[in-house]
C-alpha cells in the first residue's frame, strides 16, 4: 500500500499555494458577489507565508507540515476565513499525530477531523452555503473510497471531485452563516468563495498524490 | 482608480505611520503585528478596553484611542478582520491588571478571531471580557442569519464603557455598561454608491446613478433592498422607523441621535440628514438629550450614512458626557 509521507505533505501546501495563486482574482470576485471581496487576497497572503515559512525550516512529519499550515494562516489571513481554515488543518494534524506514512483510514480521520475543526468554529451546517458544503461531501466521499478498499490517492482524488461538486451546489443556496448571509435571497446563483477554495485545496491534495 | 495612496498593499501600513506621527502623546503605533496603543498604556488597576476590525473604516478604532475611551485598537487588512496575534498583544499590553474588555462588532470574522484571541489570553493568565456589539436593524432575523452586525453604536458603547473604566470600574462593571449601551442602541444605514476597496481597484457592488442601497453596511457588502432615489426625508423615514419600531424607542425617551457619515458624504448632507430625522422623533414625542454628527464609523469613499438612537438613562449621560480625548473625539479635558 502506498502510504502518503511528509513529501506528499509538502507538495499539498505547495500545491494549494500555486492554485490559491492562480485563482486568487476568481475567488475575490465570488466574494464580491456575496461578501466584501477579498478572500483571493486574504487566502493568497496566508499561502504566501507558509511558503516563507516552509523554505525557512521544513517540518518532518505530514501532522508538523499541517500545524505549520494552521497556526500560519490563523496568524495572517484574518478575516472569517484565517481562523477557520487554520482550524481545518490544526485539527487535521492532531488527527495524524506523529505518524510517518498515512494510510486511507488516516486520510479519512485527517479529512474528518478538518471538517469538524470548521464545524466547531463556524458552527455552520450543510446547506448553510459555506465551506462545510464543500468539505462534508468530500469527507462522506473519502469515507467510501477508503471502505471500498481504495489507495490513499484514490480516496483523496473522490473527496477532491466531491468538494468540486458540493462547491457548484452552493450555487442556488440562500446563505445562512456569514456575511452572505445578510443577503437573503439574493445570494441565490452565486457560487460560496469559501467552499470553492476548499476544493482548490483538496484537489491540490489529491493531485500531490497521485 | 484615482486614490492618495502609494500601493495598495501598502495602504494600512502607510497610514498607521501617518497615525503615530500626527498623534504623537496620544498614542503609539506598534509596527509589527500593527496596534494603536494609548501612550501611557498600561495603566495600573484601570481595565483596558481594547477593540478592531478591518480597516477602512477611520476615524473608528484608532481615532478613539486616548483618555476615556479605548486603550488600543487593531487594525486589520482593508475590510479584513485582524487576526488574533495583533488582538494578544494589544490585550496584553493594555492589562493594568484589572482585565481587559473586548469590544467586537458582529461580524463573523471579527467574532472568531477575537474569540481565539481572548483563549490565547487566557492562556496567559490575562483577564478578558468580551461584548459583541450588534445595532444594526437591518439583518432581520437573527435565527436564519449569523446576526445582527455592529456598525455605528460601536462609538457609543465605546465611549460610554470608555468613561466607566475611567472613572475606575472594575471589568464586570465595565462589560455591563458596555452591554446595556448595546442592548439599547439602535443603526441603519443607506448607501448612494459603493465604496472602492485599495486592493480591489473597483467598486464593491454595481449601482446606478439613480438608485440607493438601502440597509446597508459598512464593508461594502449590499443591504437590505434597493430602491430609487427619493428625497432626503423619505430616506430618512425608511432608516429612523425600522430602528424605532426595533427598540422601540416611546414617547417621552430621552435619546442620543448619531447621524454617521459613511465616508463620502458631505457634513452639510448629514445636518439635513439630523434635521430630518429630528423632526420625525419631534413627532413622537422624542427627546434628543445628546447628539452626534459626523464620519466616525466609514466605509473607505462610500457615499451614505447611518442613523443610531441610544435610548439613555442618567447613568449613561453622565458617561456621555464625561472627559474624552481622543484623536476623533475630544471635549471637557
Amino acid at each position: 500500500m502506498a502510504g502518503l509521507t511528509t513529501d506528499w505533505a509538502l507538495a499539498w501546501v505547495r500545491g494549494s499555494a500555486a492554485v490559491v495563486g492562480e485563482h486568487r482574482a476568481e475567488l475575490s470576485a465570488l466574494d464580491r458577489e456575496i461578501g466584501d471581496g477579498d478572500h483571493g487576497e486574504n487566502l493568497d497572503r496566508g499561502f504566501k507565508a507558509v511558503l516563507a515559512k516552509l523554505d525557512a525550516a521544513p517540518p518532518s512529519t505530514p501532522g508538523g507540515v499541517l500545524k505549520l499550515v494552521a497556526t500560519t494562516l490563523i496568524s495572517t489571513v484574518g478575516g472569517a476565513s484565517g481562523p477557520l481554515l487554520g482550524t481545518a488543518y490544526l485539527k487535521a494534524a492532531g488527527a495524524v499525530g506523529d505518524a510517518t506514512e498515512l494510510d486511507s483510514a488516516a486520510v479519512v480521520a485527517l479529512l474528518t477531523a478538518a471538517r469538524d475543526g470548521v464545524v466547531l468554529r463556524g458552527k455552520a451546517a450543510p446547506g448553510d452555503k459555506t465551506m462545510i458544503d464543500a468539505w462534508t461531501p468530500a469527507v462522506d466521499a473519502a469515507a467510501a473510497a477508503a471502505e471500498a478498499g481504495e489507495e490513499p490517492a484514490a480516496v483523496l482524488a473522490a473527496a477532491a471531485d466531491a468538494a468540486e461538486q458540493g462547491a457548484v451546489a452552493t450555487e442556488p443556496l440562500v446563505a445562512h452563516k456569514g456575511r452572505a448571509s445578510y443577503l437573503g435571497e439574493r445570494a441565490i446563483g452565486h457560487r460560496d468563495p469559501g467552499a470553492q477554495s476548499s476544493a482548490l485545496q483538496l484537489r491540490a491534495a489529491a493531485e500531490a498524490a497521485a | 482608480m484615482k486614490k492618495l495612496i502609494r500601493d495598495p498593499q501598502t495602504v494600512v501600513a502607510d497610514a498607521l505611520a501617518g497615525v503615530a506621527q500626527a498623534h504623537q502623546g496620544l498614542l503609539r503605533v506598534q509596527a509589527d503585528p500593527p496596534v494603536i496603543v494609548r501612550a501611557d498604556a498600561p495603566l495600573r488597576g484601570k481595565v483596558g478596553l481594547v477593540s478592531g476590525g478591518g480597516s477602512g473604516h477611520e476615524p473608528l478604532h484608532g481615532g478613539f484611542v486616548g483618555y476615556g475611551m479605548l486603550d488600543a485598537a487593531v487594525p486589520g487588512a482593508v475590510f479584513t478582520s485582524p487576526t488574533p496575534d495583533p488582538i494578544l498583544e494589544a490585550t496584553k499590553a493594555v492589562d493594568g491588571g484589572a482585565g481587559v474588555l473586548h469590544i467586537v462588532k458582529n461580524y463573523t470574522g471579527d467574532v472568531l478571531n477575537f474569540e481565539t484571541a481572548a483563549d490565547l489570553a487566557a492562556a496567559e493568565d490575562v483577564q478578558v471580557e468580551t461584548v459583541v456589539v450588534d445595532d444594526d436593524v437591518a439583518v432581520k432575523d437573527s435565527l436564519y442569519t449569523a446576526g445582527r452586525r455592529g456598525v455605528a453604536g460601536t462609538v457609543l458603547v465605546e465611549k460610554i464603557a470608555g468613561a466607566a473604566a475611567e472613572r475606575g470600574d472594575d471589568l464586570a462593571s465595565v462589560a455591563a455598561i458596555a452591554r446595556r449601551v448595546n442592548e439599547n442602541v439602535r443603526s441603519m444605514g443607506v448607501a448612494l454608491t459603493a465604496p472602492i476597496v485599495p486592493h480591489a481597484g473597483t467598486p464593491s457592488f454595481d449601482i446606478s446613478d439613480h438608485e440607493i442601497e438601502i440597509g446597508i453596511g459598512i464593508h461594502g457588502e449590499p443591504g437590505r433592498e434597493r430602491i430609487e432615489w427619493e428625497p432626503v426625508d423619505g430616506i430618512v423615514r425608511r432608516l429612523l422607523e425600522p430602528v424605532l419600531e426595533d427598540l422601540p424607542f416611546t414617547s417621552s425617551d430621552d435619546v442620543l441621535l448619531f447621524v454617521n457619515g459613511m465616508g463620502g458624504t458631505p457634513l452639510i448632507e448629514l445636518y439635513i440628514v439630523f434635521d430630518a430625522a429630528a423632526q420625525l422623533l419631534g413627532d413622537r414625542n422624542i427627546h434628543i438629550a445628546r447628539s452626534l454628527v459626523g464620519s466616525y464609523v466609514t466605509s473607505l469613499d462610500m457615499q451614505g450614512c447611518s442613523i443610531t438612537l441610544l435610548k439613555l438613562d442618567d447613568e449613561m449621560k453622565a458617561l456621555w458626557d464625561a472627559p474624552v480625548q481622543t484623536a476623533a473625539l475630544r471635549w471637557g479635558r
